[in-house]
This record gives structure tokens, C-alpha cells and sequence, in this order.
């Protein structure tokens, strides 16, 4: 008793192998998605991977990218195989390779479901990775100077202006480094001594925040000095003021861009993966329904298609039959040698 | 004698008809991609319209988004006629059209030449449009609480930001207008006082620049304020001193951002240009073709195709006499009916 039995004719069969090619081109297209949407992946990581200090993983836009170019293959494979299904003499010659094909298809479609769970769970790692980050980035901020580190603060800067975002968590971050590089700090100068001395680790602490914090939406020129002193300025209270810098801290903003991003990429590929599932189930009737013709001369003639040639169970017992049956094969192979050895 | 006449035999029609048919889809593409480079182009022009008074000219885009429609209807057009015109049937009836078709397409280049030559001239008047509205915007970047000013602030900040640029010529055009509202400036303040006092007009000017002016790429954290003062800031020469803020004026930037954009339109254009006269061409000689077969039932027959009839001159002269015969019509008209009256 078949899985899912259907009746074929011969106007019916053409009508399936017409829609499936048609889907399958469809699968190609949606192959090529996925495979530029890795690639887009992979470039938005490396141009913030200075801010995930160097070691962020590629392991989800690398995967995405593999499985594009596969889907792509094996679809272009699956569609000419059905161009080809309608007529009989160049059936012929992939008739053999079906079988294998499909296994691999259903395999294929495993991998593909996988990769949409990785796209759900790699936000946790990254969210760790752009923390510690973040926080070096900031350390960072002043050492211009420093080779390897020295387009840090740019990076930081423009981040900021980008994703709307000052510090860590918020603004107050940045009141606790010292962002302002001692090349520029003029030491004879009283003030100067004072701050330095009034903390243990000896740095230039302020209550101000780089320039790429402000906010261009304030009806007032931006203040970035002395925020945290009301009386530095005329009608500034620190308190009720909301417009005059982000308020976002930059790992949350960072953290929100790549998990919609992966979000929106996971999304798609279990798209993808329902397509795959449609086009193999539809690859496995046209097969069946071509090898069941009841007059293999005529192609007029009705034939049956089938998902599975038994019930599920059935196939079960069978694939477990064949399985033990190899596994048997071994073992007297294994004795054979084993007496073959001895003597 | 025709011009430029072609020998054509079945093979050669089939393969005239098939290459013209590709390069009418790609005329319907390249239509398509001057109408949305024209939605585009209206796209920022708007996006920016605040910093050009609101009274920047829209002709360019709209006149590019009628020609890419036209192009696309056109080209697509012509395309259904060559796909049918190896079917004697189906090419009978559009036989007619052919000629008007033509005359149609003639005066359609001659449309979008003139819309190329606008997209080369028309950068200058963007150009001062440019120049009075930065001005204006300077001048108005701290009215945020006068309404239908208050972006002004947020869209010129937004725009130093983007195009990386600082004032209208340069930095130092922030020296010369007030632009922090008198709403946060301390008047009773010794120090406002005198700055106010300082200048006719009564205005609170400082040789500083607004936070958008900063560059990121600069060494050290940004100087915005006492910009021409060495002494108030450690290590700072400000005749030197050159990554601090940007030194390219806003209109500079903008312009060369808009020109760019219209150059290549304009190039773009004349590609259309040479790319419909080559329809034009190859359609000509498809219906020539097609109506010169010595014996119309057989289709494999050899034919003659040819641009024009005659030669270049006589179809001139030809013209000529067929003007003056209308107007000389229009004049007898016009003396009967005044013998009527």
C-alpha cells in the first residue's frame, strides 16, 4: 500500500513536470538568495570586526554561502532532469541516477533546516563577542598613535553617528576611560594635574563624551562637556534632558542590527527549505509515475505515482532489514578473513 | 538608386528579425532604467529640497521619467512587430503602422536629445540654487522652534555628516552668522553681552562650528569651539592643522554629488540615442525587406532591403516639394474660402 497514491495521465504528468520545472527554477533563484545573503553576512561582520576584537565567528555566513552554491547545483540538476522527464529516450539515461539523487535531495533538505536553527542561534555567541568588544573598543579610543589600533577611534566614531548609539550601555561609559590621549594633554597645566591625581589609576577622567555622541535632532547646539554640571550652562537641567545625546547604548544597537539581520536570514531559508521539501516530493511523482506506467510503449497511457512505494512503517523494516542484512554481510566477510588468516 | 541597399535572402531575414528582437528588450530595459534613474534623481532632489529653498526645478527628472516610459512603450512596440513580422499574416496588419511608427521614433531621438543636452546644462542652475539655499540654511540653523523651520537644524547637521563637508565655502562660513538660538544664551552673562555688543546687527558671533563639522578620521578628539585661538587648546596650530573639522564647503560637495549623477544620465542618454537609430535602422530594413519579395507567395525569395528609397538628396528634395504643395494647398484653400465669404 503506497504513500499518498495518485492517478496519472498523460495530460496530468506533463502539467507536473511543467509546474515542477517551473518551481525548480524558482529554487535556483532562491538558491543564489541564500548564497548572497551569506556573502552580504560575511561583509557586514568584517567591517565591524574591529569592534568584536578580530574573533568573531564565521561559521553561520560560511555555511549560508556552501549551501547556496549547492541548492543552486542540484536544483539546475532537478529542473533539466525534469525538462527531460516528458520525453521517454532522454529519461532514459537519468533514470538510474534518480534514486540517489532524491536520497541526496532529502539529505540536502536536513542540512538546510539545520542552517535555519543556526541562523536562531549563533545571536547568543555574538552578543558575548560584541560586549567584550565594545569594551576594548572604548579603552582603545585614544591610542591614534598606536599602530594596529589606530583607526579605532574612527571606527568607533562613525559606528556611533551610524547607529545612533553612545558607549556601552549608555552615555556614562564613556565618564569612566580616559578617551582624550595624553599627547594632548598639556601637564604643567593645574587642572590637569588635579584630575589626574584625583583617581588611582592615574587617568584623565571628565564627564564628557566624544563629539560623534550628539544628537543632530536637539534644538540645541550639542553639549559634550561638563554634562553632568548643571550650572556650566544657561537652562540645562542633566536630569530632563533627552535629546542632547543618544541615549541608546551602541551593544544594544549592534546587537538589535545583526539578530534582525539573522532573524530575517533564518526566516528565509526555512522558506527555502519548504520550496526544497515541495520540489523533491514533486521530483519523487514524476518518478514514480514514469516508472508505473501500465503500457510502457505507450505514453498515453495511466499510470500511479507515489511518495513511498510502501508505508511508512514498511519502509522502515525494510531499510532496517537491509541494514542488518549488510551489517551480517560484513561480519561473515570478517570470518572468512579471520579463518583466511589463521590457516 | 536606394541608400545603402542590402541583399536579403530567407536566412538573413530570419536572422535580422531575431537579432532586432534582442535589441528591442534591450531597449525596453534600458527604458526602464532611465525612468527609475529619473525617480531617483526626484528622489533626492527632494530629499535635499530644504537646503535649496523649495524651489529647485523638477524638469529634468520628469522630463526622464517620461522618456524612460516612452522608450519602454516604444521599444516594446517594436519588438511585438519584428516577432511577428516572419509571419506574412500577422505582419499584414501592421504593415500600416510601419511608416507613422517611423516618423514617431524620428522625432522621439530628438525628444531625448534635447533631454540629454538639458541633463548637461541644467547642473548650472542646480548650482545656484545650491549656493543661495546653503546660505539660507546657515542663517536659519537655529530657528528650531520657528515652524516650518525646525528640521533645518537636524538636515544641515545630517548633510555635513554625510557629504563630509563644513559650511557653505568653507568652515569659516559658521563665523559670520548666530547659530546658537538666543533661547540658551545667558543675557545677562558679562561675557554674551560684550559678544553681542561686538558686531551692528547685535548678533552672538564666536569663531566656533557646529559638532556635524568634526571629522572622525582626526587624531585627536575635535576642537569645535575658539577654532582660530592657539592658546586655548594644547599642541593646536589652527594654520596647520588640517584632519580636525572638514575643510570642503557644503556646496561644493553636494554640487559634485548632483553633477556626477547628471553626467551619467546624460551619457546614458546618448547611449539610448545611438541604440534606438539602430532599431530604427534595422526596422526599416526588416519592412523593406519583407515588401521588395519578387514573389510574395514563395518565402524563401530573395529581396532588397534599404534605408531610404531614393538617395539622400532627392528624398530631400522630395520632401521639399511635398511641403510646398501643402502649403500651396493651404493657400488656394485659403483663397476660395475667401472668395466664398
Amino acid at each position: 500500500m503506497a504513500l499518498m497514491l495518485v492517478k496519472f495521465d498523460m495530460k496530468k504528468r506533463v502539467k507536473l513536470a511543467q509546474t515542477i520545472w517551473f518551481l525548480y527554477w524558482f529554487a535556483v533563484m532562491a538558491g543564489v538568495l541564500v548564497f548572497s545573503m551569506g556573502l552580504f553576512f560575511k561583509i557586514e561582520l568584517r567591517k565591524r570586526s574591529e569592534l568584536m576584537d578580530n574573533n568573531e565567528s564565521h561559521l553561520l555566513p560560511n555555511v549560508l554561502i556552501l549551501m547556496g552554491l549547492i541548492t543552486c547545483g542540484v536544483n539546475a540538476f532537478g529542473g533539466k532532469v525534469c525538462y527531460d522527464s516528458l520525453d521517454p529516450s532522454k529519461f532514459i539515461k537519468w533514470k538510474p541516477m534518480l534514486k540517489p539523487f532524491l536520497m541526496f535531495c532529502v539529505g540536502l533538505n536536513g542540512l538546510l533546516f539545520v542552517t535555519a536553527l543556526l541562523c536562531f542561534v549563533m545571536r547568543i555567541p555574538l552578543q558575548y563577542t560584541l560586549a567584550e568588544g565594545l569594551k576594548n573598543g572604548m579603552r582603545f579610543y585614544k591610542d591614534t598613535d598606536t599602530p594596529g589600533r589606530c583607526y579605532m577611534k574612527r571606527t568607533l566614531d562613525l559606528m556611533q553617528m551610524e547607529f545612533r548609539c553612545c558607549g556601552n550601555d549608555h552615555y556614562r561609559d564613556w565618564f569612566e576611560i580616559q578617551w582624550v590621549s595624553n599627547r594632548y594633554l598639556d601637564f604643567s597645566a593645574k587642572e590637569v594635574k588635579d584630575r589626574i591625581g584625583s583617581n588611582v589609576d592615574g587617568q584623565y577622567l571628565m564627564d564628557g563624551v566624544p563629539f560623534s555622541c550628539c544628537n543632530p535632532s536637539s534644538p540645541r547646539p550639542c553639549i559634550q562637556g561638563q554634562m553632568t554640571n548643571n550650572t556650566a550652562h544657561y537652562s540645562y537641567d542633566h536630569y530632563t534632558e533627552e535629546l542632547n545625546v543618544w541615549k541608546r547604548g551602541c551593544r544594544e544597537a549592534m546587537v538589535s542590527y545583526y539578530g534582525g539581520l539573522m532573524n530575517t536570514i533564518g526566516a528565509l531559508v526555512l522558506l527555502v527549505t519548504m520550496l526544497e521539501i515541495a520540489v523533491t516530493i514533486g521530483l519523487q511523482y514524476i518518478n514514480s509515475s514514469l516508472s508505473s506506467l501500465v503500457n510502457p510503449e505507450d505514453p498515453e497511457s495511466e499510470s500511479e505515482g507515489w511518495i513511498l512505494e510502501k508505508t511508512v512503517g514498511e519502509t522502515f523494516t525494510d531499510i532496517m532489514a537491509n541494514m542488518k542484512a549488510m551489517s551480517k554481510g560484513g561480519k561473515v566477510e570478517e570470518a572468512e578473513a579471520g579463518v583466511a588468516t589463521v590457516s | 538608386m536606394p541608400f545603402m541597399p542590402v541583399k536579403f535572402n530567407l536566412q538573413k531575414r530570419v536572422k535580422l528579425a531575431q537579432g532586432l528582437w534582442m535589441i528591442y528588450w534591450l531597449s525596453v530595459i534600458v527604458g526602464i532604467l532611465i525612468f527609475s534613474l529619473g525617480l531617483f534623481f526626484k528622489v533626492e532632489l527632494r530629499k535635499r529640497s530644504e537646503m535649496m529653498d523649495n524651489n529647485e526645478s523638477h524638469l529634468v527628472p520628469n522630463l526622464l521619467i517620461l522618456v524612460g516610459l516612452l522608450a519602454g512603450g516604444v521599444s516594446a512596440f517594436g519588438g511585438k512587430v519584428c516577432h511577428d513580422s516572419l509571419d506574412p499574416v500577422k505582419f499584414a496588419k501592421w504593415k500600416p503602422m510601419l511608416k507613422p511608427y517611423l516618423l514617431l521614433c524620428c522625432g522621439f531621438n530628438v525628444l531625448m536629445l534635447f533631454t540629454a543636452l538639458l541633463c548637461f546644462l541644467m547642473q548650472f542652475a542646480v548650482y545656484l540654487t545650491l549656493a543661495e539655499g546653503l546660505k539660507n540654511s546657515i542663517k536659519f540653523y537655529k530657528d528650531t522652534d520657528t515652524p516650518g523651520r525646525c528640521f533645518m537644524k537636524r538636515t544641515l547637521d545630517m548633510t555635513q555628516i554625510e557629504f563630509r563637508c563644513c559650511g557653505n565655502n568653507n568652515f569659516r562660513d559658521w563665523f559670520e552668522v548666530q547659530w546658537i538660538s538666543n533661547r540658551y544664551l545667558d543675557m545677562s552673562n558679562d561675557l554674551v553681552k560684550d559678544r553681542v555688543l561686538s558686531n551692528v546687527e547685535g548678533k552672538y558671533l564666536m569663531d566656533s562650528v557646529p559638532f556635524s563639522c568634526c571629522n572622525p578620521g582626526s587624531p585627536r578628539p575635535c576642537i569645535q569651539h575658539h577654532l582660530t585661538n592657539n592658546t586655548a587648546h594644547y599642541d593646536y596650530d589652527h594654520r596647520i592643522e588640517e584632519l580636525n573639522i572638514w575643510s570642503r564647503g557644503c556646496r561644493e560637495a553636494l554640487f559634485a554629488y548632483f553633477s556626477s549623477m547628471m553626467n551619467s544620465i546624460g551619457v546614458l542618454i546618448l547611449f539610448t540615442i545611438m541604440l534606438e537609430s539602430l532599431d530604427m535602422a534595422g526596422l526599416k530594413y526588416l519592412a523593406t525587406a519583407l515588401e521588395t519579395m519578387e514573389d510574395p507567395e514563395n518565402p524563401e525569395c530573395e529581396s532588397e532591403g534599404f534605408l531610404l528609397e531614393k538617395g539622400v538628396k532627392e528624398t530631400f528634395a522630395d520632401l521639399f516639394v511635398k511641403m510646398k504643395m501643402l502649403r500651396g494647398g493651404n493657400e488656394v484653400e485659403g483663397g476660395e474660402a475667401a472668395e466664398a465669404t
